[in-house]
């Protein structure tokens, strides 16, 4: 009946059951391609792809520092106004520092520095909030989510704040160039993705993370310092905006009260098809960055197609959400 | 032990070839079980013989692989879900299980609300639940939060919920494991009466001093087999013993060798005040077994919490090695090569839904990062050295460690603690729900620690098992410490008279020895 004591170590196999919370989601990436090809033939282009992977690669990176977060049993909602705002504020920096720097790469690597170090700042008051003022994380980000919005509003003056256009036209390249035919934002991504999923498997931090979101008096009476472990998913997760933000910025140039609307529903959403617990605990990284894909695709799937109005892109989204939700659910039943 | 017309009526509810496998793992092989209406039926076998599971199948939870269960002559499939509590068969789980949000009144009535009007009649609950309290002697308000209470009280607070069920069949596992003598003999006075009103009981537990006071039959499971179903009357406790494990049990506790007269003092403890706690002062020695007695609630986790700083100390002050130290964080303590390991192992010991491997390891995660990563081959090494030393059985690694039997978690939680290489342990509990064969090994272990110069604050609500291991003997008091014993006066009266209060020590000169 009970394994003799040496055997233990030995992964036992796992049998012909399909474990469907780990294939869940590249099952579901598998028929989206599968449909796509069917649909159009254009979507497996080298331009559709990359596009789609491109404008995915924002809410991949920020879902990745959710994913952090919420396995840590925490929240950010606030990631979509904290991005507008950074956008602004970079723009702003910029076009300031014109006059003393003048044009070129000097401006835009400050304005780079000043938008990690706001991700940087912007979580750190996330975080601290939550684990110094014991204030739950779902009502500090909803409070930050709207003090943010409110304030790349107040920077915009209701309007837009618009780079300098011969600076966007030094950081256009950011966006739209890259390395061997791969646009910088994917490879940006990919890097973000690799570096997560080896801290969250094989870093102390991540299983400290997985630890805490599971238990939060196991991992106090563990020894492991749970407020500054938490503070740290934050701001990892600010950072993490940051380097979206950064990204983001020479796509349009400019950013406004609209900038970034929803972002941390999708980043969240993301997170969740992944298959990673909402309620902490649990997380993986590979499975948010398919995620995040799976949302993008839908989207693209919608456009490439006629029988069906692209406007319903958030309504599949949703069931997608719900489908991914019950997935994780009846597994726990079994 | 109830009356022989008992064993004359049919059974009420029984299991026939029941066998039992989780995905390819057998864990109860075709066995036979019945209980009839009075009677008191106890089931005991080592850690993982599958006692839970046999009355998880007995109450609907689990649906047998093979075989049937029948209740008042007839084959029935039971309900899942604990929906079998409406056929009056009521279930008190090994772990707790109620919503740690709620009030205990809310608790006792959750699913069957007491209503007036079609609203629910808040008071009439609250005084049926404070009367409920009053029989069992438990000292829980009704409106109290559950997530407030003791364990101790939480399980007061489960066996309440289960009594007031109209029960037929009262199944309860371990309900005693968290429990202390004076509650023990409270549940056994409500078993009795519900006896005497033909209620049909079952009963695990790993005390085979309580089965021997309160059970009719008793049926032994090893690895899964039914060994023996007995009248009570037949058997010793040794013989019990001997049945459960398959072979001869002697020396439950190890001889005692006297730490050395002069031995440094390691920890010291000077009038310590914390939240639940006042005035505390005590010496431990290098090498030395010190026992901590008490009622439940007593204070003495309060103590070892404020020690190793999960808690804030208001005043007092320890040393360590003569130093003074002030732990304001469980990792200062651990580095400084104190450990604590909670009697809680559900809410505070262990991570049910991960593996063997990262719950052992979390405590003293740092040894295994190499480069700034971790490394697995160390853990798994570290989890096979745990394995071996504290035998402990699972499927394989990876199951989730709310799927261990109790005595298997508990021995993971051990092998946790140990795994810091503490010099001075602190065991809150250490043998609770563990089964007489391993509670020998454990008693072993402590004991070999101690011989290699560690010292152990030992913390237990088993008298025998102070007195069986100590040296010397804390004994607390509504958050005072009220004696220090050693040598001949450590003995079970002595104990109780200062943990009731009938004797006190005057202070300092009983501190060191
Ligand atoms: N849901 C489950 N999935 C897989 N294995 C299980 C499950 N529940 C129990 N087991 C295994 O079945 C065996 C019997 O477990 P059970 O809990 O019945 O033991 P027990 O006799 O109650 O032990 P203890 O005295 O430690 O409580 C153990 O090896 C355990 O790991
Ligand atoms: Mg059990």
């Amino acid at each position: 009946m009970s394994v003799s004591a040496p055997d233990i170590p030995a992964k036992t196999k796992r049998g012909f059951r399909l474990d469907l919370k780990t294939v869940g989601p590249l099952l579901a990436l598998a028929l989206l391609v599968l449909l796509g090809i069917s649909l159009n033939e254009n979507f497996l282009s080298y331009n559709n792809l990359t596009n789609v992977l491109a404008r995915s690669s924002f809410i991949g990176i920020i879902a990745i520092g959710a994913t952090f977060v919420i396995t840590a049993g925490g929240l950010d909602l606030s990631v979509g106004s904290m991005a507008a705002v950074i956008a602004g504020v970079m723009i702003m920096v910029m076009n300031w520092l014109i006059p003393t720097m003048g044009i070129g790469w000097g401006v835009v690597l400050a304005g780079m520095a000043t938008g990690i170090l706001l991700g940087g700042v912007a979580g750190t008051f996330n975080g601290m909030m939550i684990t110094r003022g014991r204030i739950e994380a779902f009502i500090v980000t909803l409070g930050t989510m709207g003090i943010f919005r409110s304030l790349v509003t107040f920077l915009a003056n209701g309007g837009t704040l618009s780079l300098n256009f011969q600076v966007a036209d030094v950081y256009r390249p950011v966006y739209y160039d890259g390395l061997l035919g791969v646009p910088w934002p994917i490879i940006v991504f990919a890097l973000v993705a690799i570096a997560g999923e080896i801290t969250m498997r094989y870093t102390a931090f991540g299983r400290y993370c997985a630890a805490i979101g599971s238990n939060e008096q196991v991992a106090r009476y563990s020894s492991i310092n749970v407020d500054n472990v938490r503070l740290l998913t934050y701001i990892l997760q600010g950072v993490l905006v940051g380097v979206a933000v950064l990204l983001y910025v020479p796509r349009l140039g400019s950013a406004s009260s609209t900038t970034g609307v929803l972002w941390e529903l999708e980043a969240i959403a993301g997170v969740i098809i992944g298959g990673t617990t909402l309620k902490g605990g649990y997380g993986r990284i590979w499975g948010t960055v398919v995620g995040v894909v799976i949302l993008g695709l839908i989207g693209n799937i919608l456009n490439l197609q006629n029988l069906i109005s692209p406007y319903l892109n958030g309504a599949f989204q949703g069931v997608i959400i719900i489908l991914a939700v019950m997935l994780q659910r009846g597994r726990k039943n079994a | 032990m109830s009356s022989a017309e008992g064993t004359l009526a049919p059974a009420v509810l029984s299991a026939n070839r029941i066998s039992k496998s989780f995905g390819e793992i057998p864990v109860l092989f075709s066995i036979d079980f019945d209980i009839k209406p009075g009677e008191v039926h106890a089931i005991i076998g080592e850690n993982g013989a599958g006692k839970s599971t046999l009355i998880k199948i007995l109450s609907g939870i689990e649906q047998p692989t093979s075989g049937s269960i029948t209740y008042d002559g007839e084959t029935v499939t039971l309900p899942p879900d604990g929906k079998a509590e409406a056929m009056g068969i009521v279930l008190i789980h090994q772990e707790l299980n109620l919503a740690e949000h709620l009030t205990a009144s809310e608790s006792i009535f959750l699913g069957r609300e007491i209503k007036r009007f079609g609203f629910l009649d808040l008071g009439a609950m609250r005084s049926k639940a404070a009367e409920l309290m009053d029989t069992l002697h438990v000292r829980v308000d009704p409106d109290d939060r559950i997530n407030t209470l003791s364990v101790a009280d939480k399980q007061m607070v489960e066996i309440a919920k289960a009594i007031s069920r109209d029960a037929r069949v009262l199944i309860m596992d371990e309900p005693t494991a968290v429990l202390s003598v004076a509650e023990t003999q409270t549940l056994f006075e409500q078993i009795r009466r519900l006896t005497a009103r033909g209620v049909a009981v079952i009963f695990i537990s790993h005390k085979l001093d309580e089965i021997m006071e309160l059970a009719d039959r008793v049926t032994v499971l090893r690895d899964g087999q039914l060994i023996a179903t007995v009248g009570t009357e037949a058997l010793t406790p040794d013989s019990i013993a001997q049945m459960m494990v398959g072979r001869e049990l002697s020396n439950l506790y190890p001889p005692k060798h006297e730490p050395d007269v002069d031995a440094p003092v390691v920890l010291g403890v000077r009038n310590l005040t914390a939240k639940g706690v006042r005035d505390i002062s005590f010496d431990l020695k290098r090498g030395e077994i010190l026992g901590f007695a008490g009622l439940i609630g007593s204070g003495r986790t309060a103590v070892a919490e404020a020690i190793v700083g999960l808690t804030h100390r208001t005043g007092g002050d320890i040393t360590l090695d003569g130093k003074p130290v002030n732990f304001t964080q469980v990792a200062q303590s651990v580095d400084a090569g104190l450990a604590y390991m909670t009697k809680d192992r559900k809410g505070k010991g262990l991570l049910l839904n991960m593996g063997l491997r990262p719950n052992l390891t979390l405590l003293t995660l740092k040894k295994h990062i190499k480069g700034g990563f971790l490394d697995g081959a160390s853990e798994d090494r570290a989890l096979e050295r745990a394995v071996r030393r504290f035998d402990i059985r699972a499927r394989d690694a990876s199951v989730a460690v709310g799927r261990l039997s109790g005595g298997n978690q508990q021995k993971l939680m051990l092998g946790k603690t140990m795994e810091s290489e503490p010099e001075i342990v602190i065991m809150d509990e250490p043998t609770r729900g563990i089964d007489v064969g391993t509670k020998q090994q454990i008693y072993h272990i402590i004991a070999a620690l101690a011989a290699e110069g560690k010292s152990i604050i030992l913390i237990s609500s088993e008298m025998q098992e102070v007195i069986g291991l100590s040296h010397r003997v804390v004994v607390m008091r509504e958050g005072r410490l009220t004696g220090v014993l050693e040598g001949a006066e450590i003995t079970e009266a002595e104990i109780m008279r200062y943990a009731a209060g009938i004797k006190q020590s005057g202070n300092d000169e009983r501190i060191s020895a």
